[in-house]
């Protein structure tokens, strides 16, 4: 009976073909924002997650307060001494610091600005946490001069207007360096474009003796890393001789890190989300107004079904069914355009470099969007139905 | 004397409109028995359709008593004569009344489908009801794609698919020129002639032929009496 219902169903759809897309467009618009927040808010969690294991949840990152990039005089940089401090932290088994600040390149006649790492590679917690492979010549030694070791998008991209390769010899602050080394990519085009030289090498080139712009620590196994994260705090507040409340660097954990960024993906998600079911709600009224059209039309119709023996229940149930397949069939072009939309956004930002946007659709995702659209498209037909059900035959008979 | 499959007894039905009541039948009497072949007559306005809707349990009086098969319907609920309707009576209308998206077979099939009847066998009785009527080459037809008449026999089709007591025509010949109404009255005669019992409400008074008994109404009541 429900099957002929549902075939009955789609040809009354049919029947009313350009008025039945109408009102599907508001459905699937709304579902295909639905399903492309969800999947692409799931992608992008899943990458941050993916990093996070990268990095480890046992990290800490200790950085000076103030604007990455600017010149900070005023800001107290981070010291050898403070990462002594750091190391000598209970609950602290290995610490390290990197300097970061701009390069200026100049190759083939162009000069180009880019960020530069000044790094350590031979340190094992530098290792554990910049675990990229090379992809082309070698890394770099510890304190090695004049030898640089540049991100792939220097050795796949023209940014010189031709690509870059090993031997060549590029000014790198106006002093010259040879490349000895491209990474593999790391999935995004910022990280792909840094320049690395060891950590001596940008001691002198910037005139940062034993300062450092990170540091990371690893805490112990045996320890929470948040609660090790704020004894590194105390130690540095009570060198510096500051108030809580008032230092001029932040110690985060990896986890903190990781959770602020999960809660603002968060946060932002539902506030889309809720957009699209506020145009959901609006497909579903579309559909409410359609199925009492359609009753009002049909409704000579419904005494003659009445007159062969539909009941009440009947008639309910097939109106439903009608604006449920509405709904339903809504969802169908709506998660096919989700998925769509999403592939196209990870496609393009790949093809942009940010490769780390991995889409997913999970099962229930799908399924989920379909049953709700179905929900949706009956809920919206209910009441028209319901109208449609007590109908007296006579009078329905006697409507032209 | 034959069983009594309809009983109209002392049946009032009023129309409130505004201010006024209009009675559509005041007292109607009808005893209709079982085999028989009924024309009921009438000026245009007399009951005849009110009449029909009694007698076809699409309608409950304001006053009086309808019995089908001596079980007084008058006090049941809206499903209850529903599941009685596609059961004991097969409606013919004048305008056909098929359903436009369904084809003659599932048109056929409809009442069925109400009365819980396998898939399968709805089918087949569909398909031979529908040789029965002339129409085997039509099952697929839209109702838009059939002729009057060939409408007509997918109606008298479909009226017969739950094999009623009683087959209940309204004007059946209407819309249709004479030399089709005479092929559907022909078939309805044939129809009754296999054993069913027919009650057909017109204004022609031509139609009476067909008919083993004429009743004649006028102004809501049964004037035969
Ligand atoms: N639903 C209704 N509301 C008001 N008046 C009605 C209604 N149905 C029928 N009538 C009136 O009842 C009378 C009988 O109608 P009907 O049974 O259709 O007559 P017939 O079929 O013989 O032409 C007519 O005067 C008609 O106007
Ligand atoms: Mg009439």
């Amino acid at each position: 009976m429900i099957r002929d219902f549902i075939g009955y169903g789609i040809s009354n759809l049919r029947r009313s073909g350009l008025r039945s897309w109408l009102t599907m467009i508001g459905i699937f618009i709304g579902m295909a924002s639905v399903v492309a927040l969800i999947s692409l808010g799931q992608g992008l969690e899943n990458s941050i997650n993916e990093q996070f294991e990268a990095i480890g949840a046992d990290k800490i990152i200790v950085q000076s307060k103030g604007i990455f990039g600017a010149p900070t005089t005023e800001v107290e940089s981070l010291t050898e001494k403070d990462l002594k401090i750091i190391e000598n932290t209970n609950g602290i088994v290995d610490a390290t610091g990197y300097i970061i600040d701009t390069a200026k390149l100049e190759f083939n006649d162009i000069v180009r600005y880019f960020v530069l790492v000044g790094i350590d590679n031979e340190d094992e917690l530098i290792k554990e946490i910049y675990s990229y492979d090379i992809e082309e010549g070698r890394n770099l030694k510890k304190g090695e001069k004049f030898k640089v070791v540049l991100g792939n998008d220097f050795f796949k991209s023209e940014l010189f207007d031709k690509k870059l390769k090993l031997r060549d010899t590029i000014l790198l602050n106006d002093i010259e360096f040879t490349i000895v080394g491209f990474y593999e990519t790391v999935g995004n085009q910022i990280d792909d474009r840094n320049v690395y030289v060891s950590y001596e090498v940008a001691e002198d080139l910037y005139d940062k003796e034993g300062e450092y712009s990170f540091i990371f620590a690893k805490a112990a196994s045996d320890t929470i890393p948040e609660e090790a994260a704020e004894r590194v705090e105390k130690e540095i507040r009570d060198d510096r001789g500051l108030d809580e409340g008032n230092e001029d660097f932040t110690v985060q954990s990896a986890k903190d890190l990781f959770e602020s960024f999960a809660t603002i993906l968060n946060i932002l998600q539902i506030f889309l989300i809720g957009i699209a079911g506020i145009s959901l709600v609006v497909g579903g009224i579309g559909i409410m107004n359609t199925m009492y059209t359609a009753v009002l039309e049909r409704t000579k119709e419904i005494g003659v079904m009445k007159s062969i023996g539909a009941k009440n229940s009947d008639i309910l149930m097939i109106f439903v069914i009608e604006s449920g397949i509405l709904g339903f069939v809504g969802g169908v072009i709506g998660v096919i355009l989700g998925v769509g939309f999403s592939k196209m956004v990870e496609i393009i930002a790949a093809n942009a470099g940010y490769s780390i946007i991995k889409i997913s659709f999970p099962p229930f995702l799908i399924i989920g969007t379909l049953i709700f659209a179905f929900v949706v498209g009956s809920l919206s037909g209910l009441i028209p139905a319901y109208k449609a059900s007590k109908l007296q035959p006579v009078d329905a008979l006697r409507y032209e | 004397m034959a069983e009594s499959v309809i009983r109209l007894e002392d049946v009032w039905k009023i129309y409130h409109m505004d201010e006024v009541s209009v009675p559509a039948l005041s007292g109607m009497n009808i005893d209709i028995k079982k085999g028989e072949f009924v024309a009921v007559v009438g000026p245009s306005g007399s009951g005849k359709s009110t009449t029909m809707n009694m007698i076809g349990c699409l309608d409950i009086p304001t006053k009086g008593k309808v019995f089908l098969e001596h079980h007084d319907i008058s006090k049941l609920s809206e499903s209850n004569l529903a599941q009685i309707r596609g059961k004991k009576i097969g409606f013919v209308f004048q305008t056909f009344n098929l359903i436009p998206t369904l084809t003659a077979l599932d048109n056929v099939m409809l009442p069925m489908t109400f009365q819980n009847i396998p898939r399968e066998e709805r089918l087949k009785i569909a398909k031979n009801l529908l040789v029965k009527v002339g129409l085997g080459h039509r099952v697929g037809h839209l109702p838009s794609q059939l002729s009057g008449g060939e409408k007509q026999r997918v109606a008298i089709a479909r009226a017969l698919s739950n094999n009623p007591e009683v087959i209940l025509a309204d004007e059946p010949t209407g819309n249709l020129d004479s030399k089709t109404g005479e092929e559907i009255m022909k078939m309805l005669k044939g129809l009754n002639k296999d054993g069913k019992t027919i009650v057909m409400v017109t204004h022609d008074t031509d139609l009476t032929k067909y008919a083993k008994k004429v009743i004649h109404i006028k102004d809501g009541k049964n004037i035969n009496d």
